[in-house]
């Protein structure tokens, strides 16, 4: 019920945010950016914990928690 | 650099995790996964909430955290190798009033600069020491640091160290605790989401104590360094937790607002 926003110029591939994430719903992207790290994506349910965002590196994520309605997000 | 405007809460929501302002939006130089990101982060989030940017002071060292002035939105100095804590002694006398810390990799503070770093907490100079403990030389291409683990293989000991001939490992934050000046001194990593979340405080004790006046603060965080360590991002975490902890371990060695 959470929207997460990768910063996906800032994102230097490392990973940690899948390896961390309680619910396992990161993964990788397949796409690339300038730089030629390859981003992360998400599929799957988030809580919201902000576990990705504390193990980043890079500062690329923001975490957002919604109350009530499932918040549409396009990543 | 712009962001979209999807970066600021919508209807109905709350931000979980922002970036604070005392970080700049620049992307780091450092290596991917590497954990100087997440010890910047720490460190302004926690003079973000203590207020105190304006006022403070940071004094750069030498090694990859050489360039650490050029991530903080706070007013910086570089020191010569070895000698910030030297530097930082003489700008915190000059200016009483500004909140100084030192940002130091293992090389430059446990190596070149342990005279300057310990004589400096010894003498109860209010300031921070912000330690980062990744066991290897890392800018100038992974060479043997005092920290550098039995057997860890690095471009100076190609066998791996050998305590005969190299020594073993200097526990720095241990060496700090004992000395009568330092009012705070803990080790910390930042290898899992729980640790970091225990590393914070434990900066933010670590600035505390500067801030009453009380004497030294010293944080050692352990770090990973994927590049010269040769491991992925992911297998230098768990290095940290199976080989590095164990050598040297978590906690917090003096905090004289406790005793």
């Amino acid at each position: 019920m959470s929207r997460v926003v990768f910063l996906e110029e800032r994102c230097k591939g490392c990973r940690l945010c899948v390896e961390v994430c309680p619910m396992n719903i990161l993964r990788a992207s397949g796409r690339f950016n300038r730089h030629g790290y390859e981003v992360v994506a998400m599929d799957g349910k988030c809580t919201g914990c902000a576990s990705c965002a504390v193990m980043c590196p890079d500062t690329a994520i923001r975490v957002f928690k919604s109350s009530g309605r499932t918040a549409a997000h396009e990543y | 650099m712009t962001y979209a405007n999807n970066l600021h809460p919508q209807q109905g929501e709350k931000m979980v995790f922002d970036a604070n302002p005392v970080l700049n939006e620049r992307v780091t130089h450092y290596c991917p996964g590497c954990h100087h990101g997440i010890a910047h982060r720490l460190v302004s989030e926690v003079l973000h909430e203590l207020g105190v940017a304006d006022k403070t002071i940071l004094v750069a060292a030498v090694g990859c955290s050489t360039f650490t002035y050029d991530y903080f939105n706070v007013d910086s100095v570089e020191a010569p190798h070895g000698r910030a804590c030297a530097v930082a002694t003489g700008v915190r006398r000059a200016r009483p009033e500004a909140v100084v810390f030192t940002y130091q990799g293992d090389g430059d503070m446990a190596a070149i600069g342990m005279a300057e770093s310990l004589h400096a907490a010894n003498r109860g100079e209010k300031i921070t020491t912000v330690f980062i403990n990744n066991t290897v030389y890392g800018m100038t291409g992974g060479q043997m640091a005092p920290t550098t683990l039995i057997g860890q293989k690095t471009t100076t000991t190609r066998h791996g160290r050998n305590f005969s001939n190299e020594g073993g490992p200097i526990r720095l934050t241990e060496i700090m605790a004992g000395l009568q000046g330092v009012a705070y001194a803990a080790r910390c990593a930042l290898d899992s989401v729980k640790h970091v979340r225990k590393a914070k405080k434990a900066v933010r004790l670590a600035f505390d104590v500067q801030l009453d006046g009380l004497g030294f603060g010293f944080v050692e965080l352990l770090a990973g360094c994927p590049t010269n360590w040769h491991m992925d991002p992911i297998a230098a975490n768990k290095h940290i937790a199976t080989d590095m902890i164990p050598i040297f371990p978590l906690g917090v060695f003096k905090d004289v607002k406790e005793t």
